[in-house]
């Protein structure tokens, strides 16, 4: 007598499902996760019901504190504070996205030229990364950013400066992945049944290659949204726009703690802290994930 | 052997010298600001206005500052005076020069950045290196966890907040400034004292946001330690926990911390600067930030390019220390 047992299907849960349970583990993923895309509605949202030229100077009366018509007060110039962290949000989402996607994608170009061909390529490159890289480069924006005519920085200028300087990290990060990976036997494989280079680099190396890239595009675009914010600190932004750098060196310009005015520093330093604690979380969870080794020992 | 490593290191630090002086030179050079002319076009915008005599004068400073000179010259001077760490006068504040405006403010900015640092160094270490120790309580494993969540913000937010809720809300310390207005430089103790609560607020922004970091990397370091042999054999000759804790983890852990330390130098001074500019102290920081007001353009030259000078030296150094400090680098 056999009993015939119908092989039951293993239900595998779906993709959603197990990107959800990942994130129960890598916490640090899942919160920055969290809060970045809080902050990402409320600047979808915000921008779709207030008027960003209440962000601008003269555009409602002046030093109201924190009320139900303006959540956040006003600034001693007539800005409503609201408006400003909405359109502040937004530009600075924009300088890190515009410098951190820029910065990687020369990097990885940088980096797998200096790595596949070597050579003197390579060592032309691998030696300007490392005599740039004791240089503060923040300092070096400072001297781009205060040469520029004040009049002339827009947001769009404000990311290439920030750009400028900061490739170099992702060039090395990239050139030391793709010289391990140079040497795996999938690449010889490819090599050896005649694959050509720009095969090898596209469909063999570049796959394998994603989570690197993917890290150092969040790093890049934390540093971005750091470099830009220093700049804006100390007065070097485009001084009209309601970047939320640039609305922290008004107010203390302006002695807004020694006259009462605490609301108008406090909520652009606010903002500005969850968009960098956020950043700094992913890329924690994405070393996580991408290096297993870093993993926690509990 | 080890004459050329040093002789390499030297040429090296030259060579980083020579970059960052280049690019000083240069970038200024390539835009189309006039800053000679932007000055005196902003005097001339406050005071009366005849634009014969502008043109006088800011010829008159091209050439005492060798402006009309070509660029080569220029730049072959400029190497010059950067050798003898000469970065020449401020337009805002004329007849003084750009390294007597540094002398003045670097003591500040150098007694903040020490204090600050060796805390948050100590701390954050220690704190770290007890995250990874599987010996500890609980609580004091976790304690460093929220030290974790501020790493991502920077130095100067943190005084920020610290100004609202203890200088603002609280009124414990003050606002601003170096010592309380009113108040005349002299050396006692009621002086001091003033001194000090100025200070406390700065230096503890500062700490606060560099601490997580050592945080981090110390407990990555501990946690790689552990599996070491020698500790497990430390464990089995039966030496006590703080014995193995304090000569076989935490001395082995915190050499990587110090290259580390070097690597972060950049961004610590950069730090400084501008939370000593939150702060109104009257270090380097403030004077970057009222140049950059003033248009005072061989100033912030001036500063940056000390700075970095400063930075990549101290780097230099630091690499020789690594032999002192660990035996094993001296022998291979």
């Amino acid at each position: 007598m056999t009993l015939a047992l119908a092989p039951s299907p293993i239900k595998s849960p779906s993709r959603l499902h197990r990107f959800f349970r990942y994130l129960s583990r890598n916490k640090s993923l899942g919160f920055g996760l969290f809060i970045l895309l809080a902050l990402v509605a409320f600047t979808v949202i915000g921008l779709m019901v207030i008027d960003p030229n209440d962000a601008y100077p003269l555009s409602a009366p002046t030093r109201r504190p924190p009320s139900w018509e303006f959540p956040f007060g006003t600034d001693f110039f007539g800005r409503d504070m609201l408006a400003v962290m909405v359109v502040g949000m937004w530009q600075t989402a924009f300088i890190g996205v515009v410098a951190g996607g820029v910065g990687t994608f020369i990097g990885v170009v940088l980096g797998f030229i200096s790595a596949y061909f070597g050579g003197i390529t390579d060592a032309v490159i691998r030696i300007t990364c490392q005599i740039l890289t004791p240089i503060p480069v923040l300092l070096i924006q400072v001297v781009v950013a205060g040469s520029l005519d004040k009049r002339d920085v827009t947001i769009f200028i404000m990311a290439l400066i920030v750009v400028m300087l900061a490739w170099m990290a992702p060039t090395l990060v990239i050139r030391s992945q793709v010289l391990t990976m140079k040497e795996r036997q999938f690449v010889s494989v490819a090599k050896l049944s005649g694959v050509s280079d720009m095969g090898i680099i596209f469909k063999e190396i570049l796959p394998n290659l994603m989570p690197f890239v993917a890290a150092a595009f969040v790093g890049q675009i934390f540093l971005a949204v750091f470099a830009s914010f220093y700049l804006a600190v100390l007065g070097l932004g485009p001084l009209r726009e309601p970047l939320l750098g640039n609305i922290i060196w008004l107010a203390q310009a302006q002695g807004a703690f020694f006259n009462g005015w605490w609301w108008w520093p406090i909520a652009p330093s606010v903002g500005m802290i969850l968009i960098l604690g956020s950043l700094a979380l992913i890329n924690m969870g994405l070393d996580e994930l991408s290096n297993p080794r870093v993993r926690k020992s509990e | 052997m080890t004459l050329m490593l040093i002789a390499r290191r030297f040429g090296f630090l030259f060579v980083v010298i020579w970059a960052a002086s280049t690019i000083t030179f240069f970038i200024p050079r390539l835009s189309s600001v006039n800053p000679v002319r932007e000055r005196f076009a902003e005097l001339a915008r406050m005071g009366g206005y005849s634009p014969d005599d502008l043109e006088k004068i800011v010829a008159s400073f091209s050439k005492q500052f060798g402006l009309d000179r070509p660029l080569w010259d220029q730049y072959i001077d400029y190497l010059y005076s950067v050798v003898r760490l000469d970065f020449g006068y401020s337009l805002n504040r004329y007849p003084v020069t750009v390294v007597e405006l540094i002398y003045q403010s670097l003591p500040w900015t150098i007694g903040l950045l020490l204090v600050s640092t060796i805390i948050s160094f100590v701390i954050g270490n220690l704190l770290g290196a007890v995250a990874a120790w599987p010996r500890a309580p609980r609580w004091a494993r976790n304690f460093s966890t929220p030290f974790v969540l501020f790493m991502g913000v920077p130095p100067v937010l943190m005084g920020v907040l610290l100004l609202f809720f203890v200088g603002f809300r609280l009124k414990l310390l003050p606002l601003g400034g170096a010592y309380s207005i009113g108040l005349v430089p002299e050396v006692s103790w009621s002086f001091a004292l003033d001194l000090f609560r100025h200070q406390i607020l700065p230096a503890l922004a500062l700490i606060l946001g560099s601490i997580g970091s050592w945080v981090l990397t110390m407990r990555g370091m501990g946690i790689t330690i552990q599996g070491e042999d020698y500790v497990n054999f430390a464990e089995h000759k039966g030496l006590r926990g703080r014995r193995i804790f304090r000569d076989y983890y935490l001395r082995n852990a915190l050499l990587p911390q110090v290259t580390g330390f070097a690597l972060a130098l950049g961004t610590v001074v950069t730090s400084a600067i501008i939370v000593e500019g939150l702060f109104a102290l009257p270090g380097v920081g403030t004077v970057l930030i009222n140049a950059i007001r003033a248009n005072d353009f061989p100033v912030i030259y001036g500063i940056v390019l000390f700075i970095t000078i400063a930075i990549a030296t101290i780097m230099t150094l630091m690499e020789f220390l690594y032999p002192i400090l660990d035996p094993r680098i001296k022998n291979s």
